[in-house]
C-alpha cells in the first residue's frame, strides 16, 4: 500500500453515500445481478480498494515466498436448509471449495461460522454437521477453524452458514478471463439447473414423478485432474446464482470477447426441464453447486474433454460453444429452432434463496 | 420433453418457415395479442426466420404492463398498513408506482409476499385471522377463473378476511380498441391461445367480420407460433377473414364451461383503464356486489388516486403496435428492468423487457452469419 492511499484513511470521516437507485436493501441486491454488481462496483470496491481485491476473481490470490494461495469466503442462507441432494451444511463446504478449485487452488483449510436462530433443534445442527464433516472428508480438506453465534428466535431463519477456504496454487497455473482468446473452447461438465429447481421444489412442495436432486458436489478433484493435464485452461467458473447465462456473460465482459454457445448442446434433464416450466422460469440462470465451465485453447480442449468424461462428476460433459472474435462483452446463442439471440445477465428476478 | 419438445423441432421450423415464405407476395403486419408470444417470439428469435415483408407487432396481453398506475399506488397503500398481509404474483412486486415498488414497501417492513396461485393467499388468511389478506387479482381471461376461485373458496371457509384488490382485463374489447383506432396497422390477429382455452373463440367472430380482420388462436411455442402466422398470411393473401384455431389440441369452440361459469357467478364486466392505453368500455373484471365484503377496493380506503405517466415512457404506443420498444428514447438508458419506467419493461412478458432481454437492441449490430 502506498503513503499516498494511507493518507486517506481519516478516523471519523466519512465518504457521502454513493448515489442508488434504491434507499433501502431489496433481496434483489444479493441475489448475483445487476443490483449486486452496483453494490460492488459502487460500494465495496472503491472503499476497500486494493490490488488484490480489484482483481475481482472467485478467490483473492496472494503469494508469500514462492507460494501462491488462493483465499474465499461465501455466507449460506439457503432455505429450506433440508432438501433433495444435500443440505445448507454440504452446500457451504463444496461452495467454498469449488471458489478454490475454479480459482485453480488445491483447496487445503476451511473455517465455518454458524449464526444459529433459537430453537433449531439440536438434531438438525448434528446432521448438518455430520454432512460438512462427510463433504470436507471427500474433498480431502480440513475444517479448521470455527465461531457459533445465537440469535433470538424470528431475527434468523434457522441457520446460516459461512465458510472461508484456503488454497494454494501450483507454479505455473494461471486461470483469468484476461487469458481468454478466440478460438476456446467451452466445455461444462453436466446438466443445469439441478440445484436451483431442487430447492425450489422444496419449497413451493412440488413433486415430480422423478425426485430433482441438487447437484452440490466438490469439483476439486475433477478440476484438479484436467489441471494436471493441460496448461491450456484458461478460465474456469461455477455458474451458481444467476446460472450458466450470467456466468458466461460475466466471463464475456470482463475478458472483453465474443461468446457463442449453441442452446442443444447444453444438457437438461427432462424433470428438470419440466419443473422449469411449470414454474415459468429458464434453466440458463437458474443456480448450480457441481457444474463448472471451462475456457480451454482449441489445441488442448478435446484430451481436456475427454479426461472430464472419466471422471464421474464429468461423465455428462458437453463442448456448449467456443469464443469468437467478434462482438466482444456479448453472449450470442443459437437456439434450438436455428435462429439467434443474444444471452444477457440475471436481472433481480423473483427467485428463493438458492444458496 | 412430450408435448413441448414437438412444439420447438427445428424440422417442424423449417417446413413452416418455406412455406409462409411461398405464401408471402406483399408486405403484412400482424399482431401477437399475448405477452407469453411476445416472450416466445424474441426468446427463440422467430423473426429472423421470416420474410422480410412480414412485421409483428406485439400487442397488450401482458397484465402486469397495463395495470393503470393508479390501481398499483391503490396496491401499495393497502400494503403498507400494518394489519395487512398483502399477496400478489411475482412480476407484480417489481412494477413501478407513482413513487415506488411493492418490493420497497416489503423492504420497509411491510408483510408483502410473493404467491403462485390465490388459493395460497386464502390458506395464508386462514393461518393469520388477526390480519387482512388481500390479493392483487391481476391478469387477464386466463387467471380471472382461479382468482375468483380464491373468492368462492374463501366464502366457504367461511373467511372474513381474505379480499381481493381486482384489476381484471379482457382480450376482445381491447382488440376492438386497436381496430377502432385511426392509427391501427394491424392487418391479422394472432388471439391468446389460453384466453381461448378459458373463454372460447366465438367471441371474436363479430370482431373479425366487423373489422375485415383475420384473428388465428394461437399456442406459445415455436412451430405454434409459425403456424399461426402462416394461417393468417394464407387468410391474407387469400383475400379471407375468419376466424381459426390454431391451438386446437387445448382450445375448444366454447372454452372451458366450468371455468365460465365461475366467472359470471364471481364478476360482473365494467370498463376499466388500461396502463397506456385509457379506459375501454366493458373490459374488466370486477367483485359483484354479493362478494362486496371481500372486495379490498370496498373494504380498504385508499381515498382517490390518480396518476400520469413519466413523459418519457411510450409505453402507450408499445402496447398498441405503433412503435418497437427499440424506437424509445429512454430504453435501454433511463429505463431497464431494474429501473423500468413503465411497466412494458417489468414481467418478462412485456415487449420493452423481452427486447431488451433478449438483446434485440444489440444483436441487429453485432449479426453475423452465425445462423448459417
Amino acid at each position: 500500500m502506498t503513503d499516498e492511499k494511507k493518507i486517506n484513511i481519516t478516523p471519523g470521516f466519512s465518504c457521502p453515500i454513493p448515489k442508488n437507485e434504491y434507499d433501502k436493501i431489496l433481496l434483489a441486491h444479493g441475489g448475483g445481478g445487476s443490483l449486486s454488481h452496483q453494490l460492488i462496483s459502487k460500494m465495496f470496491l472503491p472503499q476497500f480498494d486494493n490490488e488484490i481485491l480489484n482483481a475481482q476473481h472467485d478467490s483473492a490470490f496472494f503469494t508469500h515466498g514462492k507460494y501462491t494461495f488462493a483465499f474465499t469466503t461465501d455466507s449460506y442462507v439457503v432455505q429450506p436448509i433440508f432438501f433433495p441432494g444435500g443440505n445448507i451444511g454440504d452446500l457451504a463446504v463444496n461452495g467454498t471449495i469449488n471458489d478454490l478449485a475454479v480459482s485453480g487452488a488445491k483447496p487445503l483449510y476451511i473455517s465455518t461460522a454458524f449464526i444459529i436462530e433459537e430453537g433449531l433443534p439440536i438434531e438438525d445442527l448434528w446432521k448438518i454437521v455430520l454432512s460438512m464433516k462427510e463433504a470436507a472428508y471427500k474433498a480431502g480438506v480440513q475444517i479448521v477453524t470455527g465461531d457459533t453465534k445465537v440469535v433470538e428466535h424470528g431475527k434468523g431463519d434457522k441457520i446460516f452458514i459461512n465458510t472461508s477456504g484456503i488454497g494454494i496454487v501450483e507454479e505455473g497455473i494461471d486461470i483469468s478471463p484476461k487469458n481468454c482468446k478466440e478460438g476456446d473452447v467451452i466445455i461444462l461438465n453436466g446438466s443445469i439447473a439441478d440445484h436451483g429447481v431442487a430447492i425450489m421444489s422444496a419449497r413451493e412442495g412440488l413433486t415430480f414423478e422423478t425426485e430433482i436432486i441438487s447437484d452440490t458436489a466438490p469439483l476439486n478433484d475433477l478440476i484438479l485432474s484436467v489441471l494436471s493435464l493441460s496448461k491450456n485452461i484458461h478460465v474456469m467458473r461455477d455458474p451458481t446464482r444467476g446460472g450458466v447465462a450470467s456466468t458466461l456473460k460475466e466471463i464475456a465482459l470482463s475478458a472483453q470477447v465474443g461468446i457463442e454457445i449453441d442452446e442443444k448442446e447444453i444438457p437438461i434433464k427432462e424433470e428438470v426441464k419440466g419443473a422449469c416450466e411449470i414454474l415459468g422460469l429458464d434453466p440458463l440462470y437458474i443456480a448450480n453447486e457441481g457444474k463448472v465451465i471451462l475456457f480451454v485453447a482449441k489445441e488442448d480442449a478435446e484430451k481436456v474433454f475427454l479426461e472430464m468424461k472419466k471422471h464421474p462428476l464429468g461423465k455428462e460433459s458437453r463442448i456448449i460453444g467456443k469464443v469468437v472474435k467478434e462482438y466482444p462483452g456479448t453472449v450470442v446463442m443459437k437456439t434450438i429452432i436455428g435462429s439467434t439471440r443474444v444471452v444477457e445477465m440475471i436481472t433481480g428476478e423473483q427467485l428463493p434463496r438458492i444458496c | 420433453m412430450k408435448f413441448v419438445d414437438e412444439y420447438r423441432d427445428l424440422k417442424s421450423v423449417k417446413v413452416l418457415t418455406k412455406q409462409i415464405e411461398e405464401v408471402v407476395t406483399r408486405p403484412w403486419a400482424i399482431m401477437e395479442i399475448c405477452g407469453g408470444q411476445t416472450h416466445s417470439i424474441l426468446k427463440y428469435g422467430i423473426e429472423e426466420l421470416l420474410p422480410k415483408q412480414i412485421t409483428l407487432l406485439h400487442g397488450p396481453g401482458c397484465p402486469v404492463c397495463v395495470t393503470p398506475l393508479e390501481q398499483i399506488d391503490k396496491a401499495i397503500a393497502i400494503a403498507s398498513r400494518n394489519d395487512v398481509i398483502f399477496t400478489s404474483f411475482g412480476d407484480m412486486l417489481r412494477v413501478p408506482g407513482s413513487k415506488n415498488d411493492l418490493l420497497s414497501v416489503k423492504a420497509n417492513g411491510s408483510d408483502v409476499r410473493m404467491v403462485y396461485s390465490p388459493l395460497d393467499a386464502v390458506k395464508i388468511a386462514e393461518e393469520n385471522p388477526n390480519k387482512k389478506i388481500v390479493f392483487f387479482a391481476v391478469g387477464f381471461e386466463t387467471t380471472a377463473p382461479v382468482n375468483a376461485m380464491s373468492v368462492l373458496e374463501a366464502k366457504r371457509r367461511n373467511l372474513k378476511n381474505f379480499s381481493i384488490l381486482s384489476s381484471h382485463v379482457l382480450v376482445p374489447p381491447a382488440i376492438e380498441a386497436l381496430l377502432s383506432s385511426s392509427d391501427c396497422m394491424i392487418q391479422g390477429f394472432l388471439a391468446a391461445g389460453h384466453v381461448c382455452t378459458v373463454m372460447g373463440y366465438e367471441e371474436y367472430i363479430p370482431l373479425c367480420e366487423k373489422y375485415k380482420t383475420p384473428i388465428v388462436v394461437t399456442g406459445f411455442e415455436p412451430v405454434d407460433i409459425l403456424q399461426g402466422i402462416l394461417m393468417c398470411i394464407k387468410q391474407l393473401e387469400e383475400g379471407r377473414c375468419e376466424v381459426e384455431n390454431q391451438y386446437n389440441r387445448v382450445v375448444a369452440r366454447n372454452g372451458n364451461e366450468q371455468a365460465k361459469k365461475i366467472l359470471s357467478t364471481v364478476f360482473d364486466t365494467i370498463d376499466r383503464k388500461w396502463r397506456g392505453i385509457g379506459t375501454i368500455p366493458k373490459s374488466g373484471y370486477a367483485l359483484k356486489e354479493i362478494f362486496k365484503d371481500f372486495d379490498a377496493e370496498k373494504i380498504f380506503d385508499v381515498g382517490h388516486i390518480e396518476q400520469n405517466e413519466s413523459n418519457l415512457c411510450i409505453a402507450g404506443e408499445v402496447l398498441k403496435g405503433v412503435k418497437k420498444p427499440v424506437e424509445c428514447s429512454a430504453f435501454g438508458k433511463e429505463c431497464k428492468p431494474e429501473t423500468p419506467l413503465g411497466a412494458p419493461m417489468v414481467s418478462t412478458e412485456g415487449a420493452c423487457a423481452a427486447y431488451f432481454h433478449y438483446g434485440k437492441n444489440k444483436f441487429n449490430a453485432v449479426h453475423t452469419d452465425l445462423v448459417k
